[in-house]
């Protein structure tokens, strides 16, 4: 318990009629590595902006460093969010600022440094993912899409966040990109001593990122342990999953011809 | 029975909607006044919305001037027309016309141009992006566009006047051949203070509905392109209609007694 650093109790959401999330028990231990996987719609993406608080669950509780942060005023949750740092699935860059400026979009806004002060961290920050300083001058328009989630890492541990959010890091790159990213997500949390919460289905990702891996299905956790368990799980559903089998018991509603 | 549920839904729905518009007023209002506040942005947003729009704003002016001194005209030429057309065209255009039709036109170019980049920034994710590196999107996104729209619409309409003035000022001197000094010292013996001031109260008013239904539509639109579109389209129908229905309000207000 001491060690957790985000703790989900029985958290339930609901669109609608339609459950999203049913009841999630989840733990991310402090400076651990934890990657959730499961099928598109499963309730993975839902299931981190609770935590961000994009999203207000309908029931349960959050905890970070052992604080409810649905029980928070503003300015609490304000607070807590500075932990955080998040990379978005489109990598969600701000197109109507420079590359830089994206990177620093957090130092700037969010804790008033001067833009000089905070354009060297850039800089420095996109040294770190690989990028010179000539591509800070870019629009994120003009870049690709390995590009796009290089500078979309570099301001996700722009401030030195103590936990950092993975929505489908390698979602829509070519497998030698997707795995530039993978080692660059390795190395950056490791010099951060980062706590990690990551979310995909590209399981070549899972074995390079994950210290343990929890798997998703219909709004609960259906399955969690360390990463070299997930061969030998004993379990049909992230058996299924990790083959990419159509046939098993997670059925897809897709209609026989 | 099933037309009564039909009904029902209906009035749930609306219900439903204006209740969502209604807190999100209220977080806009109330982050007005709360610091940080985004001065550059604001400034960049008045330049857009109320520099941008002065060709368009002068254009409708200036032939809604002239189109209004020729049926004044036509219509009651018995009459001394010269001081009638003068006068009618003053009024018209300071108390009605010019706040609407300057409000109607930045509804179009402006809510639409609101709601479809805020809508796409909804979509891509950046909205939620803002949240996680610590700056409040209300703040960010909405205060720069409201404060900036109730700012310059009264400075548009203002413009707007004078060059709806000038509209029938010269279709009166050149097609109905009237004499300059005599039109021109007609409009200034009629127009009053109140005239030119409850037209310019108008157009702050109307500035507040473009930016918020703009701001509201662009934050809740969801499902990619074809939302943003729809997003779009209702920023602009419901700022429209909201302008004129605002209009008869305070027209039926500022001019009770």
């Amino acid at each position: 318990m001491s060690d957790a650093k985000i703790e989900l109790r029985n958290v339930h959401k609901r669109f609608g009629s339609k459950v999203v999330l049913d009841g999630i028990n989840l733990t991310v231990p402090k400076g651990q590595s934890l990657v959730v996987i499961g099928g598109s719609g499963t309730g993975k993406s839902v299931m981190i902006k609770c935590v961000l608080g994009i999203i207000r669950p309908d029931r349960g509780e959050i905890f970070v460093d052992g604080k409810n942060v649905l029980k928070m005023d503003s300015g609490q949750r304000e607070a807590v969010l500075r932990k955080f740092g998040m990379l978005f699935q489109g990598a969600a860059l701000f197109d109507s600022l420079a590359v830089w400026e994206n990177v620093a979009f957090g130092l700037i806004q969010g804790r008033r440094m001067k833009r000089k002060a905070a354009k060297d961290i850039a800089i420095e920050k996109l040294a770190k993912v690989g990028l010179g300083p000539e591509v800070g001058e870019l629009y994120p328009a003009e870049l690709s899409g390995g590009m796009q989630k290089r500078v979309g890492l570099a301001r996700a541990i722009a401030a030195d966040p103590e936990i950092i959010f993975f929505d489908e890091p390698t979602t829509g790159l070519d497998p030698i990109t997707a795995d530039v990213i993978n080692e660059l997500i390795v190395d950056r949390v490791k010099d951060l001593g980062a706590t990690t919460l990551s979310i995909t289905h590209d399981m070549s990702s899972v074995r390079k990122i994950a210290d343990r891996v929890a798997m998703i299905y219909k709004g609960k956790i259906i399955w969690e342990g360390p990463r070299d368990r997930i061969d030998d799980s004993g379990n049909d559903y992230v058996d299924q999953f990790i083959h990419g089998r159509a046939e098993g018991p997670i059925g897809m509603d897709v209609l026989k011809p | 029975m099933n037309f009564l549920a039909i009904i029902g839904r209906v009035v749930l729905a609306l219900l439903a909607e204006i209740g969502r518009l209604s807190l999100f007023i209220w977080q806009s209002v109330s982050h007005i006044f709360r610091p940080p506040f985004f001065w550059r942005l604001v400034a960049q947003q008045m330049m857009r919305i109320g520099y941008f729009s002065l060709p368009v704003v002068a254009l409708t002016a200036f032939f809604t001037g002239g189109a209004l001194a020729l049926q004044i005209y036509y219509g009651g030429n018995e009459f001394n027309s010269e001081s009638i057309v003068a006068t009618i065209v003053a009024l018209g255009i300071t108390r009605e016309l010019g706040p609407v039709l300057g409000g109607l036109m930045v509804a179009g170019r402006v809510s639409a141009a609101i709601a479809a980049e805020l809508g796409t920034m909804r979509v891509t994710e950046q909205i939620d992006a803002l949240t996680t590196l610590s700056t409040n999107p209300y703040k960010y996104l909405v205060v720069p566009r409201v404060v900036a729209a109730v700012l310059t619409l009264p400075l548009l309409v203002f413009v707007a006047d004078i060059i709806g003035i000038m509209g029938g000022f010269v279709v009166g001197t050149t097609t109905l051949d009237f004499n300059a000094g005599v039109y021109i010292k007609n409009t200034v013996d009629f127009l009053k203070f109140d005239d030119v001031m409850s037209g310019l109260i108008k157009a702050g008013v109307f500035g507040f509905i473009i930016a918020i239904m703009g701001c509201f539509h662009g934050f809740h639109s969801k499902g990619g392109a074809q939302g943003v579109g729809r997003a779009t389209t209702n920023a602009v129908v419901s700022a429209s209609i909201l302008i004129l229905a605002a209009n008869y309000v305070m027209t039926s207000l500022l001019f009770a007694n």
